[in-house]
């Protein structure tokens, strides 16, 4: 059986310092927090020279220059990196629909550690020994800092991907009300089980709304589909008549035919009609409706 | 397993009566919401919680569930735990699947509860009693 | 918490208004099977709109309560699921097989007008 721990430990916890690394690290901010001025502007010049960020102006890269700098000074003060974590997500979500690219903040990240490392040796050239401890108290933070704002660029890009996915597989299986009570699904595509459910949730969603009481499924837009999409699509259509709605499902491919009786689904619950039109008449038919052909002996209202 | 996974919170509802099912699959309900869970998904754990509390009222009599927060790596999800010290299954890996029942077409619902959620997990001992442990992840 | 049970014309409706013990289904299933012989109903409709789970236990108990109220002569018809908990319901395979369903009360009793429509030969 997989453990479940049961204790309350965060989740991340910032790697031990030893007391010497600790009054490194203050006397090093201390001295970035004195040059804050010009190091900031020799790194948004720097940026500006890489020709990264070029989706945003120079006043707005200043800016963000000295926030970042500020949270960057924090983090390798106290060691915690969980303010610099926040504002890179803050970050991101205001920048990536800018078209702002991970080459560019990796690029800006590692430019800021190279003009920070750069002052560091101007500062400490004359002392070797110094420098080295300094330098070994600096990287190792500085590298976390650089992972932290990076991968937080990521994840968030990742869910942005992710939530347009969603919204592309929502507009694929349009719900359409054709009628009163009646509503055509026409499904186009691979069906994968993620999907499957989707679509499901979204039917019956409709179901409901549009107090349907036939739904056609049109599948003749599915190549093909295994016994997992199979069983979804029982699913469906049970789940449909849980709310009182009838499923006339049109368009079986050979292939999927076969599937279905493969995997022995109970066809005397499936209401399957070969093509679209002749499941729209039958959900008419259900419906109560009769459609009558307009014949040109019919009587034309006047205007 | 041997990946970090943390119990971050967690909320202890005992089950001694049918009354206790309903506690547990609201209690349930509300973390799952917290979580962020889409309402389907919110429905889905509730259902299962109370499957598996009603198989402690039904076959040990007494037990908890212990409702929460679970996180490895980067994911969060929901955790579920029912624990009884009922008399157990003869026979665990049967009981997963399914058609398998011991009381004359009832059946232990497990089968159902492991299609609900992502993962999955039950250790049973004759005498000493069953733990079953379900999570889902926020997708 | 009991269920409230309403009398119209020859049809029982019983109006669940809140999440139910075993028990209080149980007791609804006996009360609902009991007055369908006391009052001759021709049908039953319960409505679950409220309910936000229907587990295995609160499926079988409305499966069984359709097929007695079935023997003592009244259709029964179960109004209301919702879409989340029909999902569910065909996740765990509970799907009150044999048993009507509509969307709602109206749609309910126009089900059961249709199914119990009688051969009313007026002489």
């Amino acid at each position: 059986m997989a453990d479940t721990r049961m204790s309350s430990t965060p989740v991340i916890s910032p790697p031990a310092r030893d007391e010497s690394t600790t009054v490194l690290l203050r006397e090093l901010v201390a001295h970035l927090r004195q040059s804050r001025t010009q190091l900031r502007e020799e790194w948004a010049r720097r940026i500006t020279e890489a020709k990264l960020l070029t989706a945003m102006t120079p006043e707005e890269i200043f800016a963000e220059a000295t926030a970042v700098y500020d949270n960057y000074l924090e983090a390798l003060e106290t060691g915690s990196i969980e303010a610099l974590e926040t504002y890179a997500r803050n970050l991101s979500e205001r920048i990536i629909p800018r078209g702002v690219e991970t080459h560019e903040v990796v690029g800006i990240v590692l430019l800021l550690r190279d003009v920070l490392a750069r002052s560091l040796f101007a500062k400490y050239q004359q002392d070797f020994h110094q420098l080295n401890r300094i330098l070994d108290a600096y990287e190792p933070a500085a590298n976390r800092i650089a992972n932290t704002v990076a991968v937080g660029f990521v994840q968030e890009r990742e869910r942005v991907i992710r939530q347009q996915q969603e919204a592309i597989r929502e507009l694929s299986t349009p719900v359409l009300p054709v009628r009163e009570r009646l509503l055509v699904l026409p499904v186009i595509g691979i069906i994968d089980p993620q999907r499957a459910r989707q679509l499901t949730e979204q039917l019956l969603r409709g179901i409901r709304i549009n107090r349907a009481k036939v739904v056609v499924m049109d599948i003749t837009g599915v190549p093909a589909m295994d016994a997992t999409v199979a069983n979804h699509l029982v699913q469906t259509v049970e789940a449909s008549r849980l709310l009182g709605a009838t499923v006339i499902v049109t368009g079986l491919s050979p292939e999927i035919a076969q599937t279905l009786v493969n995997i022995g689904v109970d066809l005397g619950k499936m209401n399957t009609v070969g093509d679209l039109q002749g499941g729209i008449e039958e959900a008419e038919r259900l419906l109560g409706y009769k459609v009558i052909p307009i014949t040109v002996e019919a009587p034309v209202a006047t205007s | 397993m041997a990946s970090a996974r943390t119990l971050v919170e967690k909320t202890i509802v005992p089950i001694r009566s049918d009354r206790d099912i309903v506690t547990a699959r609201e209690q349930g309900r509300g973390v799952a919401l917290l979580l962020g869970f889409s309402p389907t998904e919110v429905t889905l754990i509730a259902t299962a919680i109370s499957e598996l509390a009603r198989n402690i009222v039904l076959y040990a009599g007494t037990g908890e569930m212990v409702l929460g927060l679970v996180e490895e790596s980067k994911k969060r999800g929901m955790v579920i735990v029912a624990r009884d010290e009922g008399p157990g299954i003869a026979d665990v890996r049967r009981a997963v699947v399914d058609g398998y029942s011991t009381s004359g077409g009832l059946g232990l619902g497990l089968p159902g509860v492991r299609r609900l959620m992502d993962e999955f997990d039950i250790s049973s001992e004759l005498g000493k009693g069953t733990t079953v442990t379900i999570r889902k992840w926020k997708r | 918490m009991a269920v409230p049970i309403l009398k119209q014309r020859d049809y029982l409706i019983a109006n669940i208004q809140a999440a139910l013990t075993d028990d209080d289904l149980r007791k609804l299933r006996d009360a609902l099977v009991a007055q369908v012989g006391e009052f001759r109903s021709r049908g039953v409709i319960v409505d679950v709109t409220a309910l936000d789970v229907m587990d295995s236990f609160a499926v079988r108990t409305l499966r069984d309560l359709a097929h007695m109220s079935r023997l003592r002569g009244a259709e029964t018809v179960i109004v209301g699921i919702q879409p989340e908990v029909a999902f569910a319901m065909t996740q765990l395979g509970l799907t009150l097989e044999g048993v009507a369903t509509a969307l709602d009360l109206e749609e309910g009793l126009a089900y059961l007008d249709r199914k119990t429509k009688r051969k009313t030969t007026v002489r």
